[in-house]
């Protein structure tokens, strides 16, 4: 037997939900840092830091959810139906950060905060029920047959709700970063001060992760700490000490301003997390139930989508990498950017 | 809840969803084609009005664009959330087709719209229209496959059932399935139609306010050639649509003309009016023209189409619904053919920029595009009723299992939720529209900052929208006005620095 079709989809989508956290991310760490800067000028920097690209970036949301339903269309139906309320917050919020980005510089003076509030609001809705949805999804759904068989709040549990915070500092880390890299001046310095107690933030979301999950799940706990997998899995904890390390330095060092270290950290640290949960749920896709393999569609279909998919997504990221290019360079307050 | 079961409610949020969603590519798909004919117009003449017009529409298009992304990523997931049953059953074949938009679509709009909309100073003229362009045909290719998709569950083909799901058996028999030509068709023209209307409809208002330019003569007459061109195409081609049905889901068309029973001998007529009665089944109160039906439908004197009764109850739609939103579509249309054969007549001597009453019609067509899109769709998708996969998967057995108040909570959140986002939306739409085109410096277009301050060329700031009542209400003095015409004072706003409220 040559290729498995079914694990090629499975790493696809794995990639697409990552590249939608990393970049998605950053654009939503920016809505919840707008109540840390009050300015209007401030404010329109920061969007003008996304407005070009935030529409791409959640284009990878739309590839996780199609790609999940050509590849595995029993775990689409069964996570997204079980799922249904914090997906539809999440939606909802989206809607209300999306229209932001085009509203608030449309809306006169007086409504103008409206958007604000808008922008804020649907970050942080999005933001915490994406966590929720994640942290739900790796609680575990309840499954009966082909079916979703829970009840409609199963999500309200302490480790969702936990995880819906961990996925708002993780994301505000990320958006801090970002402006650090991408602004200058008085926005600059203060993004850097933000960052640093959401950098300590996410340090103990993670801690507390780690040790939250082999405890709840003693199948994690095994596939954790048993030899060899532990060789394999050792250095994960020190790379996270590692780049949070150079995290906080960079932060922290007065010769020079910090520029594009901070951000590339912490996307280092929301991989290590990110795919350390890929590793304690392998190979189910919808945990504790569903292997992949029990999920996947025909070969008729993952093959269909595969050819085209292979050919295209590296075209994808050249024609996405050349417009984050166009648009290089820090965004000034005053002479600028578009 | 109200007596809805949580099968009505979860229709109803889907109906309620999707129709929100067509609006907005209805007029992106018309406005990005209209933009790459503007900027190829200027990169040839390089006449000022072209620019002008170019990046007034863009405003819109951004903003129409930006109602359509985030609409449109909870189209994606609705089908999962409210139909689980549905993907499981048939995702093997929807899945790579949505798939297979994202990538060659999606992908694409959203790569070079941000050029498109911010890049002007940033790339070369050859660049930038080619980020146009790459927008424009994005729109064209996610058409093609959403409706590849939708046609598919209208007459589905080139599948077999394994393990009670599914399966594809021949890809290009699914996607080339026998509506789909016609169905592409039919919503492509829609949808230029639709956005020369509304183009129209503005240059109507700044002629009857008075605001008489170059800029709002083009765009008028331009959409107006539009009209003229397309909206008798359209009419042949729901003709074509229409037989394809007749072939494909004849209870559909019987249910479209009201159609209950066959009298031997006695022709098909075409009814201009009347109301079916689900219960009595019959027609109420039907007046039509003998043997137009007949004529239309099967090209002979007195043939016959098949009829309700010949369907048995349950495999009926609502004709009610459907003989009444067809007649919307088709009198919309009909209109719009009259529409533009009235500008042809006033053209000679330029009266169509001058005729009061003329411009009063063209206003008030406007938003039919909208309408007959809306009503061709309902007509299109109750008619499907009581299928989803048409003959195979029924709408009843699709749903997922959700409780009634989950989803009256949800529909409720989406209600409100639409009604503020999309309400602002069309009031910001439509200031920019009462606002018209404005003067755009080429060459000088000056490097802005943040906000809508001083950036021109980033079209979601470039209207101040502060004062559009005044503004744009003497253009002549707005020439003489440097900064005017940049749609801004040109200064930093007094409270730039004050927090938000
Ligand atoms: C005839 C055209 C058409 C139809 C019938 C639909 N759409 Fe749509 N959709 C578009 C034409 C379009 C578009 C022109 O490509 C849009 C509009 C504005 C935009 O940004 O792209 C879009 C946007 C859009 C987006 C956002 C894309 C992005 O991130 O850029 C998604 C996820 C969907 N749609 C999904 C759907 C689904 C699931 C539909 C049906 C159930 C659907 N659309 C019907
Ligand atoms: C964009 C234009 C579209 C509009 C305006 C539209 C409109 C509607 C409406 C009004 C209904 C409710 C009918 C009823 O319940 O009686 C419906 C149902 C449905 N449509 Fe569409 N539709 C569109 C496109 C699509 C597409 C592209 C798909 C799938 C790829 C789709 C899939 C469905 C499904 C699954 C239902 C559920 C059945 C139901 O609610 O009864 N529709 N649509
Ligand atoms: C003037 C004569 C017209 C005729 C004879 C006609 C015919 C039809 C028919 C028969 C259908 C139903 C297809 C089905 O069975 O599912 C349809 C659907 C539709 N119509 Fe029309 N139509 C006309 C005008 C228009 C106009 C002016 C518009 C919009 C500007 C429009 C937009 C639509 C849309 C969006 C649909 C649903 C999608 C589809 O099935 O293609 N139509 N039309």
């Amino acid at each position: 037997m040559g290729i498995d079709t079914t694990v090629i989809w499975a790493v696809i989508i794995f990639f697409a939900v990552f590249m939608y956290v990393l970049l998605d991310g950053f654009d939503l760490g920016i809505g919840m840092l707008f109540p840390f800067t009050p300015k209007k000028r401030d404010r329109d920097t920061m969007m003008n830091t996304v407005a070009p690209v935030w529409d791409g970036n959640e284009t990878w949301l739309v590839l996780g959810g199609e790609g999940l339903l050509a590849a595995f269309p029993v775990a689409y139906a069964i996570i997204l139906s079980g799922l249904y309320l914090p997906l539809i917050f999440m939606l909802i919020g989206l809607v209300f950060r999306g229209v932001a980005f085009e509203f608030r510089f449309k809306a006169k003076e007086h409504e103008r905060h409206w958007w604000d509030k808008a922008f804020i609001g649907g970050s942080v809705v999005a933001s915490f029920f994406q966590g929720v949805s994640l942290g739900a999804f790796l609680d575990g759904i309840a499954v009966s047959g082909r079916s979703y068989a829970g009840g409609p709040l199963d999500w309200i549990a302490p480790f969702p709700l936990l995880a819906g915070v961990g996925v708002m500092i993780a994301y505000t880390l990320l958006g801090a970063t970002w402006l650090v890299m991408k602004t200058e001046g008085e926005l600059h310095a203060r993004m850097v001060q933000v960052a640093r107690p959401f950098a300590l933030m996410l340090l103990a979301a993670i801690v507390i992760v780690s040790i939250w999950t082999p405890l709840r799940d003693p199948a994690v706990a095994d596939r954790w700490f048993t030899f060899p997998n532990i060789v394999f899995l050792a250095p994960v904890p020190v790379l996270v000490l590692v780049f949070m390390t150079l995290l906080l330095r960079s932060l922290g060092r007065k010769d020079r301003e910090p520029h594009r270290l901070p951000f590339v950290a912490a996307l280092a640290l929301i991989f290590l997390g990110y795919s350390g949960m890929a590793i304690s749920i392998w190979p189910h896709i919808v945990p504790p139930a569903i292997t992949i393999w029990e999920a996947a569609s025909p070969p008729a279909s993952q093959g269909f989508a595969l050819v085209g998919t292979l050919f295209i997504l590296p075209i994808i990221l050249m024609y996405t990498a050349w417009s984050y290019w166009v648009f290089r360079g820090k965004v000034k307050a005053d002479a600028g950017y578009h | 809840m109200f007596g809805l079961s949580a099968l009505d409610l979860a229709r109803i949020q889907f109906a309620f969803t999707i129709s929100f969603h067509i609006i907005f590519p209805a007029i992106t798909i018309g406005m990005a084609s209209y933009l790459a004919v503007l900027e190829l117009c200027w990169l040839r003449t390089k006449r000022q009005v072209y620019v002008d017009l170019y990046h007034f529409w863009l405003k819109i298009f951004a903003v129409t664009f930006g109602m359509g992304v985030v609409s449109g990523i909870v189209m994606a997931y609705q089908i999962g959330t409210n139909w689980s049953y549905l993907s499981e059953f048939a995702g093997s074949i929807l899945g790579p087709i949505l798939s297979y938009e994202v990538l060659t679509a999606f992908f694409l709009e959203a790569g070079f719209l941000g050029v498109m909309l911010f890049g002007w100073n940033r790339v070369g003229p050859a660049l930038h229209f080619a980020a146009t362009c790459a927008v424009a045909i994005g729109t064209l290719i996610s058409s093609t496959w959403i409706l590849a998709a939708n046609s598919w569950m209208q007459t589905p083909q080139g599948y077999a059932i394994e393990g009670g799901r599914m399966v594809p058996a021949d890809w290009l028999a699914i996607v080339f399935n026998p509506s789909f030509p016609y169905r592409l068709l039919h919503m492509v023209i829609a949808a230029y139609l639709c956005t020369a209307l509304i183009v129209a409809a503005g240059a109507a208002w700044q002629l009857l306010k008075r605001r008489d330019n170059p800029a709002v003569r083009k765009m008028l007459s331009m959409a107006l050639w539009m009209i003229l061109i397309v909206a008798p195409i359209q009419a042949v081609v729901g003709d074509f649509h229409g037989l394809n049905t007749l072939k494909h889901q004849p209870v559909k068309l019987a249910a479209m003309e009201g159609h209950w029973e066959n009298e031997p001998g006695k022709a098909v007529p075409l009814l201009l009016f009347g109301i079916p009665d689900m219960e009595e089944e019959r027609t109420k109160y039907a007046v039509g023209i003998p043997h137009l039906g007949s004529l239309i439908l099967t090209h002979t004197w007195d043939g016959h189409i098949p009829a309700m009764k010949d369907f048995p109850r349950e495999d009926r739609p609502n004709s009610l619904i459907v003989f009444w939103s067809f007649r919307l579509m088709v009198g919309l249309g009909l209109l719009m053919i009259a529409l533009g054969v009235w500008s042809l007549w006033l053209r000679r001597g330029g009266r169509i920029f001058g005729q009061r009453l003329f411009l009063r019609f063209v206003l008030l067509m406007g938003p039919a595009g909208l309408v007959a899109i809306l009503a061709g769709w309902t007509t299109t998708e109750v008619g499907r009723q009581p299928w989803v996969v048409y003959g195979v998967l029924r709408t009843a057995d699709a749903v997922s299992p959700h409780g009634a108040g989950t989803l009256a909570l949800s529909l409720a959140l989406f209600v409100v939720a639409y009604m503020f986002v999309f309400g602002a939306g069309t009031a910001y739409v439509l200031r920019l529209i009462r606002k018209g085109p404005q003067h755009f410096e080429v060459h000088k277009a000056p490097e802005g900052g943040p906000g809508e301050g001083r950036t021109p060329m980033r079209p979601l700031s470039a209207a101040d929208v502060q004062d559009d009542d005044e503004a744009g209400a003497v253009p002549d003095q707005l020439d003489r006005h440097p900064d005017m015409r940049r749609g801004d004072p040109g200064s930093a706003h007094p409270d730039d620095n004050k927090p938000e409220r």
